[in-house]
C-alpha cells in the first residue's frame, strides 16, 4: 500500500514511516500543508494520513482542497483535538476517519488498512464469505457449514463489520465506533465480552476458529 | 488642586448638577420674562386708561370754558407732583402751555396714540421734576433729563393741538428691578451649584478613590481584601457589597482551582513517577528479554491510563468552557438507555450483575448523543463495578436498574444499584467533584473523573446530576430539561 503521511513532527514521521515499512507499506512524508497538498494532488496514493495542525496550510483545508479537485483518496486525520465537535468538523471537511493523539500504532495501522480496503468497494457485495462462514446482508441470515446461526441484531452488525474487513485487524475502538456509533473509551472490557459471545455462537460446535484475537491490537476474522 | 478640581468637574455628580442648573436657569428666565412682559403690559394698559380719562376731563373742560379754562386746568394739573405730560400747541406745533419744554419732532403731526415711545424734555427740569425719576440721578445728569413717554395727540376744533401723555419711567424701572433680581438669583444659583459640585463631587470622588485603592490592593495579590462598605446603604455601598460577593466567588473558584491542580499534580505525578521508577528498575535489574517485555507492556498500560485521565480532564474543561451548539440535536433518551444497556449487559452478566432497563415510550431532549452516552456509560460502569463486589452470603443478587421518568418538565434518567452505596450525605456531595475518590473506592481502578464528567455533561445539557441513597445502594439521577415541543 502507498501511504502519504503529512506530519510536521519529524520524529513522529520517521517513527511512523519505519513502522509502516515493517508492516509492508511504502510511505512518503510531507512536512507541511503546501507540499502535502502538492504530493497528494499529483501522486497516486492509497491512503493519506494528515495531521490536523500543520505549518503553512492546515490539514482540514488541505483535505477540502483535494476534495474540491475531485480527489477521493481516503484520508485519515490525526489530531490532538479529540472533542466531539472536533471530530465532526474533521469528517465534514472530507476526512474518512479521525484518530486522536496520542494513539497506539496498531490502532493507526488497522484503520489505515481498513481505509485502503474501502477504496476496493466491498460495500456492494450482498453476501460475505469467510471460509465456511456466510453472512447475507439482505436476508440477515448467517450460516456456517450450511447450518443456520441465530444472532441478535447487534451481534449481526458486529459480525457484518468483522466479515467486511475479514483478514484485517479490527480494533476495539473501531468496533465501538462502527457497530455502536460511540467514540468514547468505555474503559472496561465491554467490547471483548460482546466479541466472546459472538465467538461462542459462531465457533462452538464448528470446525476450527474463525474469530482470532490479535494480541495488543484487536480482532481478526480469518478462515483456518 | 487644579487636577482635583478637573477631576471633580468630570464626576457624574458635577455633570448632573450642571445639567440641572442649565435647565433650571432656562425655566427661570422664561418665567421671569413672561411675568415681566405681563406686568409691563398691565402697567401700560393702566397708563392708557389714565390718559384716556384725562383727555375726557380736558375735553369736558374745553366744552365748558373754552381754551382759557383748558389752559387753566392744564396749568393746574401740570404742577401736581408726578403729573402726567400736558401740552397745548398751536396748529404749527409751537408749544403754548403745559409741562413739556421740548419733544421729538413729528410727534404732534399725527393725531391719536403715538406709534412708539418718544423722547421729551420736561419743563423746568430738575426743579419741577419732583420725584419723577429719583432712582436715576446719574441718568438725569448725563442725558440732560431726556425721558421716554407715550401720549395721545388730539386736535381741538380750532386746530390747536392738545397732548396728554405719561412718562414710561415706571415700567422701565420695574423692568430694571426684575432684571437686577434675576441677575442676583443667577449669581446665587451659580455659586450654589459650584458648592454642590465641590462637596458632592468630592465626596463621590473620595468613595471611588477608596474603592480603587482597595481594588489595587486586591489586584496586588491580597485576595482576602474587600471593598469598603460605609453602612450608609447608598448606591456606593450596594456596588461595593456586590463586588465583594463577586470577589468571594472568585476566591472560591480560585480555591477550587488550586485544589484541582493539587489533585492533578497528585493523580498525574503518581503514575508518572511509577512509570519512571519501573523504567529505571528495569534498566538496572532486568536481565531477560521477557522482563524487558513485561516492563514495557506495563509502561504502555500505565501511559494509556494517564492518557485517559488527560482526556477526561480536557473534556470536562471543554464542556465547562462551553461546547459548540451545532453538535446539539434531538436525542431520544430511551434510545440512549437501550444502547448503553445493550453495550454493558454482557460485561455486567460476566460479573454476575443483572443489568436491566425499564424504558417505554420516547423521551426527547436536546442534546448530544455521544456525550449523553458517555456520561450514562460512566454511571452504569460505576454501578456495575460497585454492586458486583464484596457480597456476603444471603444478600440480594447484584442488580443495576436503569429507568426513565417524566416529571414537571423534567426527564429523569436514573441508575440504581444495590451495592454498598455512599452512606454519608457529605460524601455523596463530594463524589462528583474532580478527582475525588472516596475512601472505599480507592482500591477500584478509575481516574476519579467519571462522575465529574457526567456532571459536566449534565450541566452542558442544562440539567443536573443527583446522587441519593437507595438503601441499599446508590441512585444516580441525570435530570434533563424536557425538550419543548416544536
Amino acid at each position: 500500500m502507498k501511504i502519504l503521511l503529512v506530519e510536521d513532527d519529524r520524529e513522529a514521521a520517521e517513527y511512523l514511516e519505519k513502522a509502516f515499512a515493517e508492516a509492508g507499506h511504502t510511505t512518503h512524508v510531507a512536512a507541511d500543508g503546501d507540499s502535502g497538498f502538492a504530493l497528494a494532488d499529483s501522486g497516486d496514493y492509497d491512503v493519506l494520513v494528515v495531521d490536523r495542525m500543520l505549518p503553512r496550510r492546515d490539514g482540514l483545508s488541505l483535505i477540502a482542497g483535494l476534495r474540491s479537485r475531485g480527489n477521493t483518496t481516503p484520508v485519515l486525520i490525526l489530531s490532538a483535538l479529540g472533542a466531539v465537535d472536533d471530530r465532526v468538523t474533521g469528517l465534514r471537511a472530507g476526512g474518512d476517519d479521525y484518530l486522536t493523539k496520542p494513539y497506539a500504532f496498531s490502532e493507526l495501522l488497522a484503520r489505515v488498512e481498513v481505509l485502503n480496503r474501502r477504496a476496493g468497494a466491498k460495500e456492494v457485495e450482498t453476501v460475505y464469505r469467510t471460509g465456511d462462514l456466510e453472512l447475507d446482508r439482505l436476508s440477515h441470515a448467517v450460516k456456517r457449514a450450511g447450518r443456520e446461526i441465530i444472532l441478535q441484531p447487534r451481534e449481526f452488525r458486529l459480525l457484518e463489520y468483522l466479515m467486511r474487513h475479514a483478514g484485517q485487524v479490527v480494533t476495539r475502538t473501531m468496533l465501538l465506533e462502527n457497530v455502536w456509533d460511540y467514540h468514547f473509551d468505555p474503559q472496561t472490557n465491554v467490547i471483548d465480552v460482546h466479541v466472546s459471545r459472538l465467538r461462542g455462537k459462531i465457533e462452538k460446535g464448528f470446525d476450527g476458529p474463525v474469530l482470532h484475537t490479535v494480541r495488543g491490537a484487536g480482532y481478526m476474522l480469518k478462515a483456518g | 488642586m487644579l487636577r482635583k478640581l478637573s477631576l471633580i468637574l468630570k464626576t457624574t455628580a458635577a455633570r448632573l448638577s450642571a445639567l440641572y442648573l442649565l435647565l433650571f436657569s432656562v425655566c427661570a428666565v422664561i418665567l421671569v420674562v413672561y411675568m415681566t412682559s405681563l406686568s409691563v403690559r398691565m402697567l401700560t394698559a393702566q397708563t392708557v386708561d389714565t390718559i384716556d380719562e384725562e383727555l375726557q376731563d380736558l375735553s369736558r373742560a374745553y366744552q365748558r370754558g373754552g381754551l382759557p379754562l383748558l389752559v387753566r386746568v392744564i396749568e393746574q394739573r401740570s404742577r401736581q407732583p408726578g403729573a402726567n405730560l400736558y401740552l397745548i400747541a398751536d396748529p404749527d406745533g409751537r408749544i403754548l402751555s403745559g409741562n413739556v419744554e421740548s419733544l421729538e419732532p413729528g410727534v404732534l403731526a399725527k393725531e391719536g396714540w403715538t406709534d412708539r415711545p418718544f423722547t421729551y424734555q420736561r419743563y423746568g427740569e430738575g426743579a419741577a421734576d419732583n420725584g419723577a425719576n429719583p432712582v436715576e440721578p446719574a441718568n438725569a445728569t448725563t442725558v440732560d433729563a431726556t425721558h421716554a413717554a407715550i401720549a395721545v395727540v388730539s386736535r381741538l376744533p380750532n386746530q390747536m393741538i392738545v397732548l396728554v401723555g405719561r412718562d414710561l419711567g415706571e415700567p422701565e424701572r420695574f423692568r430694571r428691578v426684575v432684571r437686577n433680581a434675576l441677575m442676583a438669583a443667577f449669581g446665587m444659583m451659580g455659586l450654589g451649584a459650584l458648592a454642590i459640585w465641590f462637596f458632592v463631587g468630592r465626596r463621590a470622588l473620595k468613595r471611588i478613590d477608596d474603592v480603587s485603592e482597595a481594588s489595587l490592593r486586591i489586584m496586588g495579590g491580597d485576595l482576602s481584601g474587600r471593598l469598603p462598605v460605609t453602612g450608609a446603604g447608598d448606591e456606593f455601598d450596594r456596588l461595593s457589597e456586590n463586588l465583594n460577593v463577586m470577589l468571594a466567588r472568585i476566591a472560591d473558584l480560585n480555591e477550587g482551582l488550586k485544589q484541582v491542580s493539587d489533585n492533578i499534580a497528585h493523580d498525574l505525578k503518581t503514575p508518572l513517577t511509577r512509570l519512571r521508577n519501573r523504567a529505571e528498575a528495569t534498566l538496572n535489574g532486568a536481565a531477560q528479554p521477557a522482563e524487558y517485555r513485561a516492563a514495557l507492556e506495563g509502561t504502555i498500560a500505565e501511559s494509556d491510563q494517564l492518557i485517559r485521565t488527560f482526556n477526561a480532564i480536557l473534556m470536562i474543561s471543554r464542556l465547562e468552557a462551553g461546547y459548540s451548539a451545532e453538535t446539539v440535536v434531538a436525542v431520544d433518551l430511551a434510545d440512549a438507555v437501550r444502547d448503553v444497556v445493550e453495550l454493558y449487559e454482557p460485561a455486567a452478566d460476566e460479573l454476575g450483575v443483572k443489568l436491566e432497563a425499564d424504558v417505554s415510550g420516547a423521551f426527547a431532549v436536546s442534546g448530544n448523543r455521544e456525550l449523553i452516552g458517555q456520561a450514562l456509560s460512566n454511571i452504569v460502569d460505576n454501578a456495575i463495578k460497585y454492586s458486583a463486589r464484596e457480597r456476603t452470603e444471603g444478600e440480594a443478587a447484584p442488580r443495576v436498574h436503569v429507568a426513565l421518568s417524566r416529571n414537571a418538565g423534567e426527564i429523569t434518567l436514573s441508575v440504581a444499584d444495590n451495592g454498598p452505596g455512599i452512606p454519608e450525605e457529605s460524601d455523596r456531595q463530594r463524589a462528583t467533584e474532580r478527582f475525588v475518590r472516596l475512601e472505599q473506592s480507592r482500591s477500584q481502578p478509575g481516574s476519579g473523573l467519571g462522575l465529574s464528567l457526567a456532571k459536566a455533561v449534565m450541566k452542558f445539557h442544562g440539567g443536573r446530576l443527583e446522587l441519593a441513597a437507595a438503601n441499599p445502594g446508590l441512585i444516580v439521577s441525570m435530570m434533563f430539561p424536557e425538550k419543548a415541543e416544536p
